[in-house]
């Protein structure tokens, strides 16, 4: 039996240092080679990294949460035969001699569990006796035909009804004692409110952690105004109805959101200030003749941003295709780093759950952001008569330090002209 | 087409599956048609388990009359054997079965079931053709049944013959030979040679009624060595030639068996040919090598609205279960939820004596890792069976260890088939052997072999 020291490799283009987000494995474990033991997370990509060796895992070094250098040693594995030395790169500072392990980041005590909330006293009341320990034979539940019956025409599953007859047969009753425990613990009238107590500890970690700095950073650094404006969306939701109607079946399903980036892709290259990014540590604003679009995007984990990479050359429907792939990759966590970074102008939107004015915070170190809200049909007065209209308001917010706002005003107003005279999107300058 | 019918069930076949399905149908206020090429009831009625038990009575019947003749038994004598008119007793046969088809018949009108004569064939999985007429339907139940299987070097026609027109033959063979020793087979053979024909039975297992347990099947083994019924295991049919049966026996070596007729009785396969069903993408099952339709617990097939239900979707192939699917898959498309899901599905065999089974037998049990108790009650003890002259068999009775839940039940003896209720209400209500125990069993029965079983099983039966 000898001993592998398994180092933190370099995961991501010249990172020092990687955020340890899961173990997969723990102490004691038998892995195989290729097996996945932890997943870490650089600047922006989760990776995961895989055994490079199998034996039984002796030490995990770090917890979920705590930043590790490259090179510092993640796993010491027990492998048959004579082992190998831990390879001495990065911080490591190996003897070169494998019974020597190199220094171990230290050691955390494991993230406390969430505490459990106290169950409220009501569940006392609906506890039942546990379910017999029902061996092959039972793997049906015992119960009568009209009992089983009664339980399909209620919805029951009798698998989760505990039986109290002889071999744990299901009753007429226990069936009765299962449906009113069942309606007892929803929030029916009637049943008296019960105080809850016990907090939970969520650890701030992963991408949650990523998230939780940008949005510090940006909102620290940046001084913010926003800037919001109607815009009467009538004619373009007509246009983007009728494409969708006549669209091959190839084509993707168009929402709103290319046409308000070939809108934007139309206006920007009169403000190249607003297309820009600011590096204000240096002192300089780099403005971009390509417009990146950052695509604020919901997954499971958090908010991310994927980058729809030069967005001026793109038609609408390849603007729709490209948003389509990079949300799906977004939201399955397979979007690279080049997708992920890059962007020179950011748009968020929150589709129908859009409300009506958002103030959103700039992607740093871009230096604005734009969130259409809502579409709603409104009374609009036009040409001196009432008229029902889709009108959907336009949030935005600039970095006041490199965007003033009457340049901020002329650019929504263009962005609004193009939007209600949607010929514009295709005529060209 | 000269007509064209729609409704909102449509059931083909008119067997025990689908005529009951039809029937419940028209109950539950659906709009039903179904559609039978034949007679109203199915194999089960007109061609299986009716008129062969109509055959067995006869022959039980003529069999008790003989063992009367000269001496005579219990004080009755015969002064001459008794005759038989075969051409008389089929007529007779026939009248039961002629009964229950009208039978059938009144139900299906009194539910307002439409029934259409001939045979059908669908165009797609919603359309059928019959004759002139166009159904077309919103559910499907498919209910075709089975055929007998034939051996292709023992074609079916003149002297090789199935259950079917061995239930119609006008004359007795002098001599039988039977291919198959599973429950047709041996019934029709025990019914055969109680009416004195020469019977020989070959079997290519190594025991008969394979499907059953040696100890249940010893006490039909007797009656067969009694009298004088040869049987073949291990020997494989070859084919016909001019009066005989050509056999490979056991030892490898062919042998001729004398016939004037040869039954062969080698198992039941669905029928799934000549309809249509290949028109109505509906999936078979893989695991069966293709040979039943797929359904799933609701007798759902793979197209939207079309159910299969009895011998087209799997084993057992028997009356009983197609019935039960076929009253619940109407309840479903009236809108009930329902699964196919018994404990178990009783099987009889009407040999000499009767076999029962209804859910595992100890070995079974055993298979499946339960740790069990097993008794059984001879009815050599019980006071009914005696009174009745008969004496062989038993009733055994099969529970789990931890809990004493009833898990099967098995019986061999003279009129154990009526006992089959008892057996299959026990387990499906979850009883265990207290349940049993506890229960009065009335006196003299029967049924009380089956109480001393439990109380054996339980380490204090009375009356052994």
């Amino acid at each position: 039996m000898g001993r592998y020291v398994f180092k933190l490799p370099d995961v991501g283009e010249g990172t020092a240092e990687a955020e340890l987000v899961a173990w997969h494995v723990k102490v004691g474990d038998a892995v195989e080679e290729d097996q996945p033991l932890a997943d870490v997370m650089t600047e922006k990509a989760t990776v995961e990294i895989t055994s490079p060796v199998a034996g039984k895992v002796m030490e995990l070094n770090g917890a979920p949460g705590e930043m590790s250098p490259i090179g510092s040693t993640l796993v010491v594995f027990e492998v048959e035969g004579a082992g190998e030395p831990a390879k001495t790169n990065g911080h490591g500072k190996s003897s070169g001699n494998g019974q020597e392990k190199a220094p171990p980041i230290a050691v955390a005590a494991p993230p406390p569990k969430a505490k459990e909330a106290q169950r409220p006293a009501l569940h006392a009341v609906a506890a039942a006796p546990a379910v017999a320990n029902r061996t092959e034979e039972s793997d049906k539940p015992l119960a009568s035909p009209a009992v089983r019956a009664r339980a399909r025409e209620l919805g029951v599953e009798l698998q989760f009804v505990p039986g109290t007859g002889p071999a744990a047969r299901i009753t007429h009753e226990d069936l009765d004692a299962f449906i009113t425990g069942a309606r007892a613990k929803g929030p029916s009238p009637g049943v008296a409110r019960i105080a809850r107590s016990g907090t939970e500890e969520v650890k701030v970690i992963g991408l949650r952690r990523k998230i939780a700095e940008k949005m510090q950073e940006a909102k620290r650094r940046i001084p913010h105004f926003a800037y919001v404006e109607e815009v009467d969306v009538t004619e373009l939701e007509d246009l983007r109805k009728h494409l969708n109607e006549t669209k091959t079946a190839d084509q993707p399903r168009l929402t709103l959101l290319p046409f308000i980036i070939r809108a934007l892709c139309e206006v920007l290259p009169r403000f190249p200030q607003i297309n820009a990014t600011f590096d204000d540590e240096a002192g300089i604003v780099t403005r971009h003749a390509a417009v990146h679009a950052g695509i604020a995007t919901q997954t499971a984990g958090g908010l991310i941003v994927p980058v729809l990479r030069n967005a001026e050359a793109k038609d609408l429907w390849e603007c729709a295709a490209e948003i389509t792939r990079l949300a799906a990759a977004a939201r399955d966590g397979k979007a690279s780093r080049d997708e992920l970074s890059g962007s020179t102008i950011t748009i968020t939107s929150l589709g129908p759950l859009g409300g009506l004015v958002t103030t959103p915070i700039i992607n740093h170190p871009e230096v604005a952001i734009i969130g259409p809200n809502k579409i709603v049909e409104r009374p609009i007065v036009r040409d001196g008569a009432i008229a029902v209209r889709k009108m959907m308001n336009v949030s935005s917010s600039y970095d006041h330090r490199v965007v003033d706002g009457y340049d901020a005003a002329d650019f929504i107003q263009r962005v609004k002209a193009v939007l209600e005279h949607p010929a514009l999107l295709f005529m060209g300058r | 087409m000269t007509e064209k019918l729609q409704c909102q069930v449509l059931v083909v076949g008119a067997g025990p599956g689908g005529y009951v399905a039809a029937i419940r149908a028209g109950q539950l206020g659906l709009d039903a048609i179904i559609v039978e090429e034949s007679r109203l009831g199915g194999t089960c009625l007109i061609r299986g388990c009716i008129p062969s038990k109509a055959l067995i009575h006869v022959a039980s019947e003529f069999r008790a009359m003989e063992e009367k003749v000269g001496k005579g038994h219990a004080g009755i004598s015969l002064k001459a054997a008794p005759a038989l008119d075969m051409a008389e007793t089929v007529r007779w046969k026939e009248g039961v079965v002629d009964t229950l088809n009208s039978g059938v018949g009144a139900l299906l009108k009194r539910a307002k079931v439409r029934v259409v004569e001939g045979r059908a064939k669908f165009s797609d999985a919603k359309t059928c053709i019959v004759g002139k007429t166009e159904i077309v339907a919103e559910n499907v139940i498919l209910a075709a049944g089975s055929l007998p299987v034939e051996l292709p070097f023992l074609k079916f026609g003149g002297d090789v013959i199935s259950s079917t027109e061995a239930l119609s033959l006008k004359e007795l063979p002098k001599r039988l030979a039977i291919v198959g020793a599973g429950y047709i087979g041996l019934e029709l053979g025990i019914a055969f040679r109680k009416f004195g024909v020469d019977v020989t039975v070959v079997e290519a297992e190594k025991q008969i009624l394979p499907l059953f347990d040696a100890e249940l099947v010893a006490p039909v083994k007797k009656w067969l060595d009694a009298n004088k019924v040869s049987v073949l295991l291990g020997a494989r049919a070859k084919g016909a030639e001019k009066g005989a049966l050509v056999v490979e026996t056991a030892e490898g070596k062919p042998q001729s068996i004398p016939a004037d007729k040869i039954l062969v009785t080698v198992g039941r396969r669905p029928n799934t040919e000549g309809w249509g069903l290949e028109n109505m993408a509906v999936d078979m099952a893989k695991e069966t090598g293709g040979r039943f339709i797929k359904t799933d617990d609701r007798c759902r097939t793979s197209m939207r609205g079309v159910y299969a239900i009895g011998d087209l979707v799997g084993e057992p192939m028997l009356a009983h279960k197609a019935s039960a699917q076929g009253e619940m898959v109407a309840e479903i498309i009236a809108g009930s939820d329902r699964r196919f899901e018994p404990r178990s599905i009783p099987a009889i065999c009407f040999t000499e004596p009767e076999i029962v089974s209804v859910g595992l037998s100890p070995s079974e049990a055993k298979t499946r890792g339960q740790e069990i108790l097993s008794a059984s009650f001879p009815f050599a003890a019980n006071g009914r069976s005696l009174s009745m002259g008969a004496r062989e068999g038993f009733v055994r009775i099969v529970a789990r260890k931890s809990d004493h839940l009833v898990l099967g039940v098995q019986a061999v003896g003279a009129h154990v088939s009526e006992l089959s209720a008892e057996f299959a209400h026990a387990i499906e209500m979850g009883a265990v052997l207290e349940d049993v125990a506890g229960t009065i069993h009335a006196h003299p029965t029967l049924s009380e072999a089956f109480h001393e079983s439990a109380l054996r099983a339980l380490g204090h039966a009375i009356h052994i």
